[in-house]
């Protein structure tokens, strides 16, 4: 079932005189349940498509689908609402809220979405079950590890069983083993739960990861492949020789 | 170069530096529109007597100037250390570029003097311009003709402001240089990370401290407000000191059970962001306890300048309509010895008579009457055995004073001329006449219907169960502890005291009546000289004493009086409010800015605009008003205390001077919260 669709999506920067085409014309689906990976070097223009899909960003030109609904239309409440009950985010710099505990970092989800209190006491134990935090539920972010702290994030990103999750490189600030620890939450989620994924990340062993890869160049999509029944290695490797392929650019992302 | 510099970096942290020029720019004008007031006041046309008042006003207000640049110096270096810290990573940034920390004094040196000739100049130009409604408000308060007013613009006042301000600003650009030479470049560098360590108080204790400070502070408060005649200055420092540590306690360890008691409602914590909200409230009060404190302590201490001011203001003119119900009042006495004491029958229109005048000439109506006095007959002996115990509790009354005596006859009389109320008496009997209120409870405890009294070789009984409000001496207060009305049989001249003459001029312009008072001091003037001149090289004769009370006299006094306080308590209550709002706002604005990001994550996880500004709104609200509400308490009892004093001058207007007061604060300190509000929610607007 089709749950995402963008449709030649275009956005621009700057005045008539220069302009930065940062998306110039793209276009794909995502199924439900997918595990997508966006790959592409800096500057190509993917942490702008993922902005513009989380209505963080608005699109110059073009349209997103979201379950039929056009979000680039969306304004003001109805904006709030759609981030607040459809969408999850885990973001780079983890985004926590420093004076909150990890708990309270999780519940802020669900109380904005006007939960009773009863109701979410329960939803945070057992997510945190899933996601091994239950220790670090009463600590701040300033005495959890990175790797903690990112899945706290997690946490709060699936917490209220959003239809589309949103990574922009969660890995960027781990070390690889608290990486490949999260990673392989985020990969579970995604099989055991039915959460559909995308993910941002210039790291071809992130995007292993995925069930699918979509690579961008210049704000163009360069290509695209599914993981289908290869293991983790073979996609793994698939990935390293289309960023081989990709050029310069993509040699800083090995 | 470097100026370039700094300038951009002012107009960068505009934010910042809002609050700090508004601060100074209010700071100045305040300063210079109260210096300017003697220039203004010598524009007014007014008469001789209150220029001397006006001379006496500017005195003063220049002496409180002294303190109020104090004050204002304390809160500018506070501000613009505070803003220093805010700017530890740029001067970081500089410092590892090579940057000297000589340049970096000189940049903060060049800032300041922008900022210091800004706020002077937009400081000076908005006091001139309020000044002149300063005028007209002396103008009114004075009675005065505004014809020949034209705008004005005090030199003296501009320098001296221009003065007081640039020694506070050299202060700061001293203080300033300090720090920079103490600054460590690692602690520049770091002084972002060491921020947010929220560490929870251990809730027993903050019970337990709060419980003690709450104790503390009802026992200062039933001290001050119900023990009043046991205070000593000792003990009122004493007092003061408890609740101002009381006051430390009870915001660290409110900032510590806050957090504690909502967290536990869990249904409210975990609505919407409330526990956002509240952290951040906590986190806020936790780091600013002293401020806290010594905001609160400053709110009350305004509050009760105000409200005493204004209330002495306000009750003294309505009691001089009520109680100087008459134009003239001489009062005359005659001793045969030196020391002034045994006082002889004398008739002051006899003594005029003497000297050719008649004092009656120029009255349309006048009362002239005596007084008596028993010398075996004062509060002490009317108390009895109670004395004592009362003196004990009320050290303040005069307990060997000879009480007056009047005959009904003369007190009705003088109630005919003054329009009030007359009295009937009854053979052996006596009333008791008091208006100043701690006397008359004194004098309620013991009199009682039909107590017995024995003056003057007769017994009398009290015709009434308590005193009656009343008095007989013109003035501006109640200041009446107690004087007897005997039937006229009752007393003869062996008990003679005082002799008086009451009474009211002849003509119906303002300029009719000053002359009669001019006409009647010249006659008495010259009365006094000629018996002077007369008796002085004689061995034995009687000596004398007059006194002089006119109703425009004591109006001149009252106003005096009322406008002295009015200006002191506005002063001194604007300053400090100025002071309270600054720390505040500038407080909650850089947590503002220092928040920007978290609002920014809110924003993404969905949460709506409209919630946010709520919870900025209750943030903002919770810091103002917590100190606010804590002062408000402080200030019933402070005012319980002060009303005692205040009884003198009268109370009955203090309900409408709350309300002025509240009027006040609602402006400035309520203008601050919104400026601080409206700031901070630009602050953490969404940038697109």
């Amino acid at each position: 079932m089709e749950l995402l669709k963008v449709v030649q999506i275009e956005k621009y920067y700057g005045t008539k005189s220069s302009i930065t085409k940062a998306i110039n014309d793209i276009s794909f689906r995502v199924e439900k349940g997918e595990f997508v990976a966006i790959m592409g070097a800096s500057g190509s223009g993917k942490t702008t498509l993922l902005n513009c899909i989380s209505t963080i960003d608005r699109v110059t030109a073009g349209h997103i689908f979201l379950e039929g609904e056009d979000v680039t239309t969306l304004k003001g409440k109805a904006l709030n609402r759609f981030r607040r009950e459809k969408l999850g985010f885990i973001f780079q710099d983890f985004n926590l809220l420093e004076t909150l505990t990890g708990y309270e970092n999780i519940s802020l989800a669900l109380s904005i979405q006007k939960r009773p209190a009863g109701e979410i006491d329960a939803a945070i134990k057992a997510v945190a079950e899933q996601l091994g935090i239950s220790e670090v539920l009463s600590k701040y972010p300033y005495q959890m590890s990175g790797g903690e702290k990112q899945r706290v994030a997690s946490a709060r990103a699936i917490i209220t069983n959003p239809k589309l999750i949103l990574a922009d490189e969660p890995t960027g600030a781990l070390d690889s083993k608290s990486s490949k620890m999260l990673l392989e939450r985020i990969a579970y989620l995604n099989k055991e739960m039915d959460a559909t994924i995308m993910m941002v990340t210039h790291d071809s062993f992130s995007a292993s990861y995925a069930s699918r890869v979509i690579f961008i160049k210049d704000g163009k999509l360069f290509h695209e492949f599914s993981r289908g029944d290869d293991s983790r290695k073979e996609f793994f490797d698939k990935i390293i020789d289309v960023l081989t392929l990709l050029g310069g650019d993509g040699n800083d992302a090995l | 170069m470097l100026f370039k510099l700094s300038f951009r970096n002012i107009r960068r942290s505009l934010q910042d530096y809002a609050i700090y020029f508004f601060t100074l720019i209010i700071g100045v004008s305040v300063f210079y529109v109260f210096n300017a007031i003697g220039g203004q006041a010598a524009m007014l046309e007014v008469a001789r007597s209150r220029k001397d008042i006006i001379e006496l006003l500017t005195t003063m207000l220049s002496g409180v100037s002294v303190f109020v640049a104090g004050v204002l110096g304390l809160l500018i270096v506070y501000a613009s250390r505070f803003l220093m810290k805010r700017r530890n990573k740029e001067f970081a940034l500089y410092l590892m570029l090579g940057m000297s920390k000589r340049s970096i004094s000189a940049i903060l040196l060049l800032e300041m003097i922008v900022i210091g000739f800004g706020s002077l100049l937009v400081g000076l130009l908005i006091g001139i311009g309020l000044s002149q409604l300063m005028s007209a408000f002396v103008a009114n308060l004075f009675e005065a003709d505004m014809t020949a007013y034209r705008f004005l613009v005090s030199g003296e006042a501009i320098m001296k402001t221009v003065l007081y301000f640039a020694v506070m600003y050299l202060v700061v650009i001293v203080f300033n240089s300090v720090v920079i030479t103490k600054m460590k470049l690692i602690d520049l560098i770091q002084s972002e990370r060491k921020s947010e360590h929220v560490r929870l108080k251990n809730p027993s204790i903050c019970v337990i401290l709060f419980l003690i400070a709450v104790a503390a502070l009802g026992y200062a408060y039933y001290q001050v407000g119900w023990q009043f005649n046991d205070l000593n200055n000792k003990k009122i420092i004493v007092y003061i000191a408890m609740g101002a540590a009381s006051t430390f306690l009870i915001f660290w360890a409110v900032s510590g059970m806050l957090l504690r008691v909502v967290m536990s409602m869990k249904r409210a914590y975990y609505r919407n962001i409330n526990a956002f909200t509240f952290r951040q409230i906590s986190s806020k009060v936790n780091t600013t306890v002293v401020s806290m404190t010594v905001i609160c302590l400053m709110l009350f201490v305004t509050i009760c300048t105000l409200a005493a001011a204004f209330s002495i203001r306000n009750s003294m003119n309505a009691n001089l309509k009520m109680l100087c119900p008459a134009d003239f009042e001489i009062e005359y006495r005659e001793y045969t010895d030196e020391e002034m004491t045994g006082p002889v029958y004398g008739d002051v229109t006899k003594l005029y008579a003497d000297y050719g005048h008649d004092l009656t000439e120029g009255f349309s109506d006048y009362v002239h009457f005596h007084s008596y006095s028993d010398e075996n007959f004062t509060l002490g002996t009317f108390l009895g055995n109670q004395l004592d115990a009362i003196m004990e509790r009320y050290r303040f009354l005069m307990y060997d004073m000879p009480f007056q005596i009047y005959r009904i006859s003369d007190y009705n009389a003088l109630m005919q001329l003054y329009g009030r109320e007359t009295l009937t008496l009854d053979e052996n009997e006596f009333i008791l006449l008091c208006d100043f209120k701690t006397a008359k409870t004194v004098l309620d405890s013991v009199l009682t219907k039909g107590y017995t009294i024995n003056v003057m070789g007769r017994e009398l009984h009290s015709r009434l169960d308590d005193c009656q409000d009343g008095f007989v001496d013109i003035s501006s207060q109640h200041i009446n502890t107690g004087i007897f009305i005997f039937p006229d049989n009752a007393v003869n001249d062996t008990y003679v005291n005082r002799d008086y003459m009451i009474g009211n001029y002849t003509g119906n312009t303002k300029e009719a009546l000053a002359q009669v008072e001019k006409d009647v001091r010249e006659t008495t003037e010259e009365v006094i000289e000629q018996y002077r001149a007369e008796n002085e090289n004689k061995a034995d004769y009687n000596r004398i004493s007059l006194n002089l009370n006119t109703k425009t006299d004591i109006s001149e006094a009252t106003i005096g009086l009322g406008a002295m306080v009015t200006f002191l308590g506005l002063y001194i209550g604007l300053i400090f409010l100025i002071a309270c709002g600054a720390i505040l706002a500038l407080k909650e604005l850089s947590e503002s800015v220092d928040s920007i990001s978290r609002y920014e994550m809110l924003r993404k996880i969905g949460v709506e605009e409209k919630d946010i500004s709520k919870s900025l709104f209750r943030q903002t609200g919770l810091f103002f008003m917590l100190p606010l509400i804590l002062a408000c308490i402080h200030a019933v009892f402070g005012m319980k205390f002060a009303v005692q004093f205040l009884e003198v001058f009268g109370t009955e207007k203090i309900g409408e001077s709350i309300a002025f007061t509240s009027v006040i604060l609602l402006l400035i300190y309520g203008g601050y919260f919104l400026i601080t509000y409206i700031s901070g929610k630009n602050i953490i607007k969404e940038r697109k």
